[in-house]
């Protein structure tokens, strides 16, 4: 038994805000009030926290099988629970890709042994992720992922995704696509803009993106099945989402807490400023900014991608995209859109919970009953993060060095303290 | 690193006088001038190669072309890198060949500076004869080079600096004996 | 959060503009700047830090007119000449640069090297520093590959062009040539022709006349002419796109004309026979230019592609003038990163007011 005393819980699902203090028992929420009790329960005091249902992050990459070098389920499992996620949806391009269940029981099987965050994979789209022909999806969904998606790369012709979509309606699992046009976007490393142009680097312009988007948003509407825009980056694709879901479209978009804290601007020739899509403009950033307050943004994912160092240490065309995210989420987003006073914390935890969950089909809430993860977190706890003490094995971040206010300071899987700052 | 003012050893008289006895004797043993060209090693020799020049018109109403040199590119101590070198132009609107240059510095010390300055007359050319004049002479050769015409001659130890400071130059005029100390 | 990750000229201070103490009246003879650690490209530098450049390639524009032309001035030292990216001219320009002051030369071609066999930039690079190379000149096809070397390496580096970023020494070189020319840099209309939005002389060009306040136009097939192209110069640096050759030559004093380059991927190419009909510098078109306009070309030229013969061996021509101020250029900067020496042989010691200057 654990009894979480003298927090703020906040629950977006009840609407929840209030000084309660929360009992845990065999990985349940046995009680939430005012003053509890327990004298035989654990004690954990989150004086000055928020205790929130615990988070899911929607998108990462964990690098097992294939590059582990780069990451393990372990390591990113554990970089997950210190970024306060109590559950990772991890995207299936690894090696092998996750296209059939033998590769996503192997993942599962990882997890648990890891016994950190849970793991909810997400299965290819595609065999191989090759674009050519539906991988096992049907069995993947039994083995247990969670969505469906050829993630770093698109999914590969508007006819491919329709078959897609009409086959994943049908088993009930959301379509999730890395929205790029590769005509558009070929060679590019960064957007296009003045400052590709200055730097002499190759850029794509936000329509890669939202050229795919508007063909997804269409297809979607053709075969009603949910389509999830994973790491939306500019302002004509969150333009398309807003339009589809006004015209009542199933459809749903993340944004990452790197595409709205920095910008094209930022890139020099740092490879840790390289990720795909690129950082947008100061427009796109704007852009994204108000659609996580009006609510057309649903969730917020990291797109956590580990490379290891002698992959990121080279010249900046060569290196490959993404940047590790987990440790820094929450802060980012506490910086970027609370403590500007842009949004209520409310509606932070909502999408770093409900928001997710509702992509998957789910529920979370924290509510008697409901299984115990939780995530507590500060919003003025002073820090600096530094990439050396990540718990991932990479440390590309941009962020590191950057002092923030506002931190995980628990998280809580199946009634079990898994991390405590 | 400081360097403390130990004494003066010329004053502006002295220079100039100097100066004029150094033109009457090139022209004494150089035995007709029109072959004669001067050449000032940058930088203080060149404000002293044009009063030389200037004393032997006085002298014979004699006009002796004056060509001011470079060495940075020619110099040899490879080991010491000091603060960026900054390369002024050469400066020499004659040809070199077959003249009887003379070579004119402030200070003659180890001689290094000597020979760069021959390396680039001869990469300019093949002069008949060169011959230095130099305004105080040091000691403490490092190369068997010596000055023809010398104004004064002055024994000095490795931490002394022998200062020419010339008007066109340092807005001062006088000859400083400063001492560097650690 | 901005990592500045720049190791050029930042660490380049003009020492005119240091303040001094009333010790020693002062003197702007005995200025000397802090050693440059780098040329990575043209925007970090200053116009009075681009002016000393030209000022001390002077020297050796008139080396080049001795009967003898080598020195010995960098004897002993070797400068590493890796280029990454095929070039004939630029790599024989500094080959010979470096021969001529005397220096020893250490060659890397990218087709010989085993960057083929997947070997890393990095990895190549630390190879030949290990020969002790006292430079590093470096072509690269990757826009920022010299500063990824510069911050990883303990010797100066020469960008001699990367991917689409800079080409510093093109800048330096047709700078002065335009100032020996026309004796200032101050206030030209310049247009440029061609693809410029892959071309890295067009960019060291614009950064480097852009702070003299000269005025650009830039002009080629749209696709390679973007709008983004006009706000890459310094601030407040005018530059407008024109689509037409004949607007953009109307009243220019400098033209510059890029080399259409034949190897493009990822796009579809330009009929060439389009590219002449629209943009080739015939006679009658310079004619619309300034009479005493220069016509600039950082070569190779193509021939009847992007300039007519007739242009280019005309008396606007500066295309060899280019190339003999390439050397001047190359060899300066040579001597200024890796050359010895600066003050007299036996004096170490500086002046008595040089201590006061040092001092700040």
């Amino acid at each position: 038994m654990l009894l979480i005393k003298n927090g703020r819980v906040l629950d977006p699902a009840s609407g929840t805000d209030a000084a309660m203090d929360v009992l845990l028992d065999a990985g349940r929420v046995a009680k939430i009030a005012p003053e509890i009790s327990a004298p035989s329960a654990e004690v954990l005091d989150a004086r000055g926290w928020i205790v929130a249902p615990g988070f899911i992050d929607l998108h990462c990459h964990l690098r097992e099988p294939g590059d582990e070098n780069s990451e393990t389920i372990a390591t990113g499992a554990r970089a997950a629970v210190r970024g306060g996620f109590t559950a990772v949806c991890c995207m299936p391009n690894t090696q092998p890709v996750n296209d059939n269940a033998s590769v996503t029981r192997a993942i599962l099987e990882r997890a648990a042994a890891a016994d950190q965050a849970r793991v909810w994979p997400i299965g290819a789209a595609s065999a191989g992720s090759k674009g050519e022909s539906l991988a096992e999806i049907a069995a993947m969904k039994q083995a247990g992922i969670v969505a469906v998606s050829d993630d770093g790369r698109p999914i590969a012709s508007a006819n491919l995704l329709r078959q897609v979509m009409d086959y994943c309606r049908a088993l009930g699992l959301t379509v999730v696509d890395h929205c790029e046009d590769a005509s558009l976007a070929a060679g590019a490393v960064m957007r296009e803009g003045p400052t590709s142009a200055r730097l002499g680097l190759r850029g794509m312009p936000a329509a890669a993106e939202s050229v795919c988007v508007a063909r997804d948003v269409q297809t979607a509407g053709l075969t009603g099945c949910p389509l999830h825009i994973a790491h939306l980056s500019a302002r004509a694709s969150l333009d398309l989402v807003r339009a589809a879901k006004r015209d009542g479209l199933a459809v749903t978009c993340e944004v990452t807490p790197h595409h709205f804290t920095l910008i094209d601007e930022d890139v020099r020739y740092d490879t840790r400023y390289k990720m795909n899509p690129p950082l947008g403009s100061r427009e796109d950033r704007q852009a994204l900014l108000n659609g996580l307050a009006d609510g057309t943004v649903d969730a917020i994912a990291t797109d956590h991608a580990p490379h290891e160092l002698a992959l990121k240490d080279v010249e900046f065309d060569r290196a490959p995209f993404g940047i590790i995210g987990f440790e820094t989420a929450l802060a980012l987003a506490l910086e970027q859109i609370v403590h500007s006073g842009r949004i209520p914390l409310m509606r932070l935890v909502e999408l770093f919970t409900t928001g997710p969950a509702r992509v998957l089909g789910r529920e979370r809430r924290l509510a008697e009953g409901a299984p115990a993860d939780l995530t507590l977190f500060s919003t003025n706890h002073a820090w600096t993060f530094h990439a050396e003490e990540s718990a991932s094995k990479s440390r590309n971040s941009p962020f590191d060095g950057r002092s923030f206010r506002g931190a995980p300071m628990a998280t809580i899987v199946g009634g079990r303290v898994v991390y405590k700052r | 690193m400081r360097v403390i003012e130990k004494s003066q050893l010329m004053s502006a008289t002295e220079i100039d006088r100097t100066l004029q006895r150094l033109a009457h004797e090139i022209v004494e043993k150089s035995g007709g001038t029109t072959n004669l060209a001067l050449i000032g090693i940058r930088r203080r020799g060149v404000p002293l190669a044009e009063r030389v020049a200037r004393a032997m018109r006085g002298i014979d109403g004699v006009e002796v072309p004056v060509g001011t040199l470079d060495i940075t590119l020619y110099r040899d101590d490879l080991s010491k890198v000091a603060p960026q070198p900054v390369l002024q132009s050469s400066d020499i609107p004659f040809s070199v060949d077959d003249k009887d240059l003379i070579l004119v510095d402030d200070v003659l010390y180890t001689g290094r500076t000597v020979r760069a300055a021959m390396n680039g007359l001869f990469d300019l050319g093949r002069p008949r004869t060169i011959r230095l004049c130099v305004l105080i002479d040091r000691g403490h050769r490092e190369l068997p080079i010596e000055a023809s015409f010398t104004g004064r001659t002055v024994q000095t130890s490795d931490t002394e600096i022998i200062e020419v400071r010339l008007e066109e130059v340092d807005e001062e005029e006088r000859v400083m004996l400063v001492e560097r100390v650690d | 959060m901005k990592k500045n990750a720049s190791c050029s000229s930042n660490a380049w201070t003009d020492s005119r503009r240091r303040s001094r103490t009333a010790l020693a009246p002062q003197s702007f003879e005995d200025a000397v700047p802090q050693r440059l650690p780098h040329i990575l490209g043209i925007e970090p530098l200053s116009a009075e830090q681009i002016l000393f450049l030209l000022d001390q390639s002077k020297p050796f524009q008139e080396i080049q007119s001795h009967p003898l032309k080598k020195l010995a001035t960098l004897r002993g030292k070797t400068v590493a000449l890796a280029f990454f990216e095929p070039s004939t001219r630029t790599r024989i320009s500094f080959s010979t640069a470096a021969a001529r002051l005397g220096a020893d030369t250490m060659n890397l071609q990218a087709e010989a090297s085993s960057l083929r066999k997947g070997e890393s930039l990095l990895d190549t690079v630390r190879t030949l520093d290990a020969m002790k190379p006292d430079c590093l000149v470096m072509r690269h096809s990757s826009a920022g590959a010299p500063e990824f070397v510069a911050g990883r390496l303990d010797i100066p580096i020469i960008n001699a062009g990367d991917g689409a970023h800079e080409h510093p020494t093109q800048g330096l070189l047709d700078a002065l040539t335009i100032r020996d020319r026309r004796g200032t840099l101050e206030g030209w209309n310049v247009a440029i022709l061609g693809d410029i939005l892959h071309s890295r002389v067009a960019r060291s060009d614009i950064h480097l006349l852009g702070k003299f306040g000269c005025r650009f136009t830039l002009c080629g097939p749209a696709m390679w002419v973007p709008r983004e192209l006009e706000s890459i110069g310094p601030p407040g640096c005018a530059i407008r796109r024109v689509a037409r050759i004949e607007e953009a030559l109307d009243g220019a004093d400098i033209v510059i004309v890029l080399r259409v380059q034949q190897e493009r991927m990822h796009e579809p190419a330009l009929p060439l026979d389009d590219y002449i009909l629209l943009y080739q510098l015939t006679p009658q078109r310079l004619r619309l230019a300034r009479p005493d306009a220069l016509v600039l070309h950082p070569g190779p030229m193509n021939r009847g592609v992007e300039i007519d013969p007739a242009v280019a061996d005309g008396p606007q021509s500066c295309v060899l003038e280019q190339v003999t101020n390439g050397l001047a250029v190359r060899m300066a900067l040579l001597f200024l990163l890796i050359g010895t020496g600066g003050g007299e042989a036996a004096q170490e010691i500086p002046r008595a007011k040089d201590v006061a200057d040092a001092a700040h």
